[in-house]
């Protein structure tokens, strides 16, 4: 059922976007619906933010419910559907409840408004004096109430949103707060849930491409004999995109495997050895001074203890456990797609613009991929799907292969962090300078692999746009009175780049963090101890003192009898303004092999108010063990022409017998705005693992992946 | 085109394929239509396509439809419904033991297998049992309750 038909069945209230003059994405005048109230007092919300497995869409039927006093079994959501829900942005950068949230509070509470007044006429009693609850309209004070579905009735009520409409105060909520089970796991548990990968058309072919064997080749010739053999094949070529469709989807992975095809040499240089140095030296944009505060040349050069470190962060990908697919239907001049973009009416912009389509033919619709972390490939897969089923004029399933993904889904950037910072004899921190170098540029939405290939879109050129990239999280958290905080843009980069969960942040904190706990090593003094004197904001000091409280700590200074077990802790703020987190580890370092144990991870997170409790801690956790995973294993490696991790072989990610048991401690604060989670709590994993290691043996990690190899030699050079 | 007999979930099924080789992942997956098995890798390296055959966690991208044939075959789907899940299932639906959920095929039907040889497994135990299967979105606490909670 479409929207339009689902809302054109009979009676509703439908509340819709309040769409600013001239905004881009305004729909036409029936097509902007954000909540329908059904007569039968079931709700349903569309938004454009989409779930990817967050929980998400759990969070804003609680939102919903809460607001409207209909409880939350009653109420569905339609995500990311560009024809049917209204664009208030995608999914990305923890935006999910601080703004796609607030929206959907103020769309509910819109309702509510009209609900109560309704109510009041019905009921002959001031609106004031009535609530909502079972879906009922009643007096706060008891007695008879009438049902929402009566209210409604058979007409229908159309309202915009109302920013004015009086919001709930969170002291009385009831159903936000609570931990409300997600309505996708039975399905998932059960094989019946629907991924991007599982959607089929009738006539319906499948598509597998073919990419270059090195960045920047150019097809010189396909031999299309050399797939005879192989059952109704057709061959794609479109100047340097190649790509096979087939009616079984075996036919097209053999085709795309055996199919021969030559091709010139690429135009890459960039190779992992060296890249450090390489970075260094690149030329680039000029340093941008982010902040800068008292004289921290004169502070360094006059202190009793000067110190300095360089770290680095490596190139990760996305890598996600599904290889990215989409299915598309090009025809009369239009597309529709089927993807698990993070960002539908993003993609559809792209697409309209790159095939020359007008965007209110091209209809994006989300359905769940595997979890993605970012802009994967989908952007890519999307495109792909397009280039092949325009080719064939059918609709065409296109999957990307293991070694596509992680080949050549665009990557999270590699940092520099050099850092210098001065103690005076006290041992108190009164310098601080930290720079970050990385690489800005070309983002995945500027290069898209098949539309670049096919000459719809100029190369993009592979270097950074001038920009420099980000310094949140650069600064430490704490008290000092001469500070220097900078970022300076790469103009080389071997890949494209595009967003990884809590971008270039975790690299910032690892090093902050990491130097932080260096200087407090310096000063003799006790790591917590360091950081509690240079915080003052009392939710900082009740992260930091509850993580190290779970992990019992007893203050010494670092590095303790360096006998292979020790602790570490690292804390930040996310972009010096949203959550606070306090995360400690517990590891046993092996000095023989190098191997690193990670026995026990406590944290304590604050996001303010919390929306659903079950739904954030599967979130913490999942953001410590996936950067768990990137810290000890994970690198992208290059050769000079191309990627060369390329599976599970050569980019390991952890593993289960490497879990350790993980606390986490939320800290609610109702009478507190929310904060995303679903990329904060990744910021401190690396630094307090490297601080861990440092405690237990004495010798500093400054660069990620945490290796065996890598571990052993430097404890080898102690 | 040849025809392969498979017993799939209990009931038995012709199938065609124009390669013996074909993996049995996609003749799942195209031919039957069960979807609950997943591509990941090609590879046998992460586990999403985890398949029961005779009992045994196999992995249906590596597993020919040749070899296949004669061989009694579980799928996610065979195991339960959402109505009647299995009581691993269930347990991963109480534990909300998933995000995205990809994994979640290769994690219940490794672990099914597992629990049919040892009923009552350590922690240890399920967590090298498991050791084959990747989960990206780092939800492996739950996954590892759940299977302990499906083991009581």
């Amino acid at each position: 059922m479409t929207r339009r038909e689902l809302l054109q069945a009979g009676g509703a209230m439908i509340v819709s976007f309040a769409w600013r003059a001239g905004a881009q994405n305004a729909p036409a005048a029936d097509l902007d619906s954000f909540l329908a109230i059904h007569p039968d007092g079931k709700v349903t919300l569309f938004t454009s933010h989409v779930d990817v497995g967050t929980g998400i869409l759990t969070a804003y039927r609680q939102i919903t419910a809460e607001e409207l006093g209909i409880p939350v079994a009653l109420i569905t959501v339609v995500e990311g559907d560009t024809a049917t829900t209204p664009d208030h942005g995608g999914t990305g950068g923890s935006s999910g409840v601080p703004r796609g949230g607030a929206d959907i509070r103020r769309v509910a509470a819109t309702a509510r408004r009209a609900l109560l007044e309704m109510g009041a006429k019905q009921l002959n009693r001031p609106a004031g004096e009535l609530t909502i609850a079972n879906a009922e309209v009643r007096p706060a004070s008891g007695g008879e109430g009438v049902a929402i579905g009566t209210l409604i009735g058979g007409k229908r009520f159309e309202m915009k949103v109302d920013p004015a409409a009086p919001l709930k105060n969170p002291a009385q909520y009831t159903v936000v707060g609570k931990a409300v089970p997600r309505t996708d796991l039975a399905g998932k548990a059960t094989g019946r849930h629907v991924f991007v990968q599982d959607f089929t058309l009738p006539g319906m072919l499948h598509g597998r491409v073919i990419r270059p064997p090195a960045v920047g080749a150019r097809l010189l010739t396909v031999d299309e004999n050399s797939i005879h053999a192989i059952p109704d094949v057709r061959v794609v070529r479109i100047e340097n995109f190649l790509g096979v469709v087939a009616k079984d989807e075996w036919a097209a992975i053999r085709a795309a495997r055996e199919l021969k095809a030559t091709w010139s040499e690429g135009d890459a240089t960039f190779v992992t050895v060296g890249l450090e140095a390489a970075m260094a030296a690149a030329p680039g944009g000029k340093e941008q001074i982010a902040l800068e505060r008292g004289d921290t040349a004169a502070a360094i050069s006059a202190a009793a203890k000067p110190l300095s470190a360089k770290y680095y962060w490596p190139f990760h990908g996305h890598t996600s456990l599904a290889p990215s697919c989409a299915v598309a239907d090009v025809k009369e001049g239009g597309a529709t797609i089927w993807s698990s973009t993070q960002g539908t009416f993003g993609l559809r912009s792209l697409i309209a613009q790159i095939f020359g389509m007008p965007r209110e033919k091209v209809r994006v619709v989300y359905l769940d991929g595997s979890g993605s972390y970012g802009s994967n490939g989908a952007y890519d897969a999307a495109a792909d799907a397009v280039l092949l089923s325009r080719a064939v004029s059918q609709p065409v399933r296109l999957q990307w292969m293991r070694q596509d993904e992680h080949g050549w889904d665009p990557k999270g950037p590699a940092q520099l962090l050099e850092m210098r910072g001065a103690l005076d004899s006290d041992g108190k921190l009164t310098a601080f300078e930290s720079r970050v170098i990385a690489p800005t540029g070309p983002q995945w939405t500027e290069a898209l692999l098949g539309p670049t290939a096919a000459g719809l879109r100029a190369e993009a050129p592979r270097g950074g746009g001038g920009g420099a990239p980000t310094t949140q999280n650069l600064d430490p958290p704490y008290a000092v009175a001469n500070l220097r905080v900078s970022a300076r843009g790469v103009n080389q980069t071997p890949i494209r780049l595009s967003n990884l969960r809590a971008p270039l942040k975790i690299g910032n904190t690892f090093a902050v963090e990491s130097f932080v706990d260096e200087l407090a090593a310096a000063a003799g003094v006790d790591a917590v101890a360091f950081r509690r004197r240079g915080l003052t904001d009392p939710r900082a000091l009740a992260v930091l003192n509850r993580a190290a409280a779970m992990m019992d700590w007893q203050p010494r200074p670092s590095p303790g009898p360096r006998n292979g077990s020790g602790r570490g802790i690292a804390y930040m703020r996310y972009k010096q303004a949203e959550n606070y987190v306090a995360i400690a580890m517990d590891v046993t370092v092996d000095s023989a092999t190098g191997k690193i144990t990670v026995r026990r991870i406590t944290c304590a997170h604050d996001c303010g108010l919390i929306i659903n409790p079950d739904g954030l801690l599967n979130q913490v956790e999942g953001n410590i063990l996936h950067t768990l995973s990137r810290t000890l294993h994970e690198e992208i490696q290059f050769n000079g022409s191309r990627v060369t991790t390329v599976d599970w072989a050569s980019y390991p990610i952890l593993r289960f017998p490497e879990v350790p048991p993980v606390e986490v401690a939320l800290i609610d604060r109702p009478d507190q705005p929310s904060y995303g989670a679903g990329e904060a709590a990744c910021a401190p994993v690396a630094a307090a693992l490297g601080n861990a290691v440092f405690d237990a043996t004495g010798v500093r990690l400054r660069s990620v992946p945490f290796t065996q190899a890598k571990v052993k030699e430097a404890l080898a050079k102690g | 085109m040849a025809m392969y007999q498979l017993r799939v979930n209990g009931k038995t099924s012709s199938v065609d394929s124009w390669d013996p080789d074909q993996p049995l992942l996609y003749v799942l997956r195209n031919a039957l239509g069960l979807h609950g098995v997943k591509y990941g890798c090609g590879l046998g390296q992460c586990g999403s396509c985890t398949v029961l055959m005779d009992g045994k966690a196999t992995r249906a991208c590596i597993t020919t439809v040749k070899q296949a044939v004669g061989r009694s075959i579980e799928s996610l789907e065979g195991l339960g419904s959402p109505e009647a899940p299995s009581a691993l299932q269930a347990a991963f639906i109480k534990e909300q033991a998933a995000q995205c959920g990809y994994c979640t095929n290769g994690m219940i039907c490794a672990a099914t297998a597992l629990l049919k040889t040892t009923p009552q497994p350590t922690l240890e135990q399920v967590k090298s049992s498991l050791a084959g299967n990747l989960c990206r979105c780092g939800t492996h606490t739950r996954i590892l309750k759940a299977v302990m909670r499906g083991a009581k």
